[in-house]
């Protein structure tokens, strides 16, 4: 089913008159003039759609947490943030169908009672930011945004607004001290931000795809798109695919279809790159565990994995993983993983506020272990002292960064310990150009 | 390099935009404007001297440390001069998977210069970055708002070729 992406290859599709004849904006009339606020915020609930940046928290729930006290203005911020290694769907949804994101935006707005509502950008999709104010200027002289809106009496204004290059903005109150102009340092919660989000007021903050889903769910029905999914999974996903596979890109898919299905069919990723083997996959983005081929295709239980929220975590973290924001990363014999978790984990390193002890400091020092194991220089106890400090950052930090550093390197030693172990054992061979641990059993 | 004059002002274009920035927030909540107007200024200053905060400080009406902070914490904002392309080159895993450390090496050694130099005419600032969002799309860098994508060696020379006619 293609809920998102039926369109996206229409050319012209980025102009309002193209997505308008393709039946855009028919769910803002319907919203509007057929059914209230609440009704919609019903519609939402009822499609059981989960966060699709990543946590999977039920939008219409996080909907109904809104505090509504009298004369306070209430926000929605639509979090474009996207920096999660691996993950670029909203990239691609943004640049190629624009209005589908202000469809939803006006619909979600609508629901919840903001009358001024932003859209955070990752400063460095500048491109995409014009694109996103032409389809704003566009809505507004059909008279979809403004005031007024289709004569209901209802105003909204679209505030575009960029980042400056920050991951940790990506995390909502991060997002939220970043727009109101300052350093991106995550708050304490509670309160959460639906009780005091943007500028003190009650604040909803989803992701792009969530908002985009919207439309769709207004014109066919919340039942209607819970029916498509599997379980608590409903509806379509997008999965940014990347890595060592034949067909990388997005791809949206109805969640449930199978993980082998998902990497093999041509109608996807179109399998390993050609003449290679799987060795390991990152199914949600940089942050959730690395598992080895054959238990991602495969739960522990001998169960064809799923890609679903609860497929994909089967196992918990000693064999499973997360579904995440949806950041599909495979790795063939060629990839080295302790190179690959020493890249992250400078990633982490990197993009770590600097506010909460355990992750400022643990981060650098996962960094600096793995990079003297992947040079050759790295003792036995290192492994063990990379464990020890994952587990102290995990679950001590205000914001989940501090989880999104540890599970990476906790995972690949996990699955990949006798890798950790040659390069420590061989130095010399582990740092020769190009050489990779190889262990044949672990190749799909 | 491109050299500062004195009198660190907006464009009169620039300057409305930048007006136009400040009025979309809600009252009292303008300090909201300050990135979108820092972005500003660095697209016509090329880089964030402390004179070029000082005058966006005064545009929003708030502290120069204000500037500062966020200038700082952010890592699009360029701290020192640069060069006439900045070249931001993504270096995070799945970009190294389809081969963005060999691309990047190619980089280097076709500009002589290491991560956060100018090239000696001014041409090139190599920056790293992290990840830009474009992995399916990957090697990739940026320069100014353009993503150049799914990189090769002679694709490199190619973009290098052009910017330096």
């Amino acid at each position: 089913m293609k809920i998102l992406t039926e369109h996206i290859n229409t050319p012209g599709i980025e102009t309002f008159d193209v997505y308008r004849k393709k039946g855009g904006y028919t769910a803002v009339e319907k919203a509007i003039k057929t059914m209230g606020p609440d009704a919609v915020v019903e519609e939402v609930k009822k499609s059981g759609v989960r966060g699709r940046g990543g946590a999977g928290f039920p939008m219409g729930m996080k909907w109904s947490f809104l505090a509504k006290p009298e004369g306070v203005p209430r926000y929605l911020v639509c979090n474009a943030d996207e920096s999660e290694p691996g993950t670029f769907k909203d990239h691609y949804l943004m640049k190629n169908i624009p209005h589908l994101l202000i469809e939803g935006m006006i619909i979600s707005s609508y629901a919840l009672g903001a009358n001024k509502s932003f859209i955070y950008v990752r400063g460095e999709l500048m491109y995409v930011i014009h694109i996103l104010e032409k389809a704003i200027e566009e809505a507004k002289a059909a008279g979809f945004l403004g005031k007024n809106i289709l004569g209901s009496g209802y105003d909204l204004e679209l505030i575009v607004q960029p980042g400056g290059g920050a991951y940790i903005c990506g995390e909502e109150t991060a997002l939220l001290e970043s727009l109101e102009g300052k350093r991106g340092n995550p708050r304490n919660k509670p309160p959460f931000p639906a009780v005091k989000g943007l500028y003190q007021c009650p604040t909803v903050v989803n992701n792009v795809e969530s908002i985009a889903t919207t439309s769709w769910i207004i014109n066919n029905g919340g039942e209607a798109y819970a029916a498509i999914g599997i379980g608590k999974s409903t509806g379509t996903k997008l999965i940014s695919a990347s890595g060592h596979i034949n067909k990388p890109g997005v791809y949206e898919i109805d969640l449930g279809v199978s993980c082998d299905e998902f990497l093999n069919s041509d109608e996807y990723c179109g399998g390993v790159r050609k003449g290679h083997y799987l060795k390991a996959v990152v199914a949600g983005g940089s942050s959730v565990p690395i598992v080895p081929g054959h238990l991602f295709l495969k739960t522990a239980n001998g169960e064809d994995r799923l890609m679903s929220y609860e497929s994909l975590s089967d196992g918990g973290f000693a064999t499973g993983t997360m579904l995440g924001s949806g950041g599909f990363i495979v790795f063939d014999e060629t990839a080295c993983i302790v190179r690959n978790t020493w890249n992250f984990a400078r990633f982490y390193e990197h993009e770590s506020c600097g506010q909460c002890s355990p992750c400022r400091e643990g981060t650098g020092w996962m960094q600096k272990v793995l990079n003297r194991i992947e040079h050759g220089k790295g003792s036995m106890h290192d492994i063990d002292l990379l464990v020890d400090i994952s587990k102290k950052i995990e679950g001590n930090t205000i914001c989940p960064l501090g989880d999104a550093a540890a599970w990476p390197v906790a995972s690949a030693i996990r699955h990949f310990r006798d890798e950790f172990e040659w390069h420590i054992k061989e130095p010399i061979a582990a740092t020769r150009p190009g050489a990779v641990y190889m262990k044949e059993s672990v190749l799909v | 390099m491109i050299e500062l004059t004195n009198t660190i002002a907006f464009t009169p274009e620039r300057l409305a935009k930048a007006q136009e920035m400040i009025a979309r927030y809600p009252e009292g909540r303008q300090k909201s404007a300050l990135m979108p107007i820092m972005h500003l200024a660095q697209e016509q200053f090329a880089w964030m001297s402390q004179d070029v905060m000082d005058y966006v400080a005064s545009l929003l009406n708030i502290t120069p440390v204000e500037v500062y902070e966020v200038a700082t914490f952010y890592t699009m904002f360029h701290l020192e001069p640069v060069g006439k392309h900045v070249i931001e080159y993504c270096r995070t895993g799945p970009c190294v998977l389809m081969g963005g450390e060999e691309v990047y090496a190619h980089l280097t050694q076709k500009l002589g210069v290491k991560k956060g130099q100018t090239t000696s005419d001014g041409l090139f600032t190599l920056k790293e970055v992290e990840c830009l969002a474009a992995c399916g799309w990957g090697p990739c860098f940026q320069i100014r708002e353009k993503y150049y994508m799914n990189l090769t060696n002679d694709k490199v020379d190619k973009i290098i070729a052009e910017l330096s006619r």
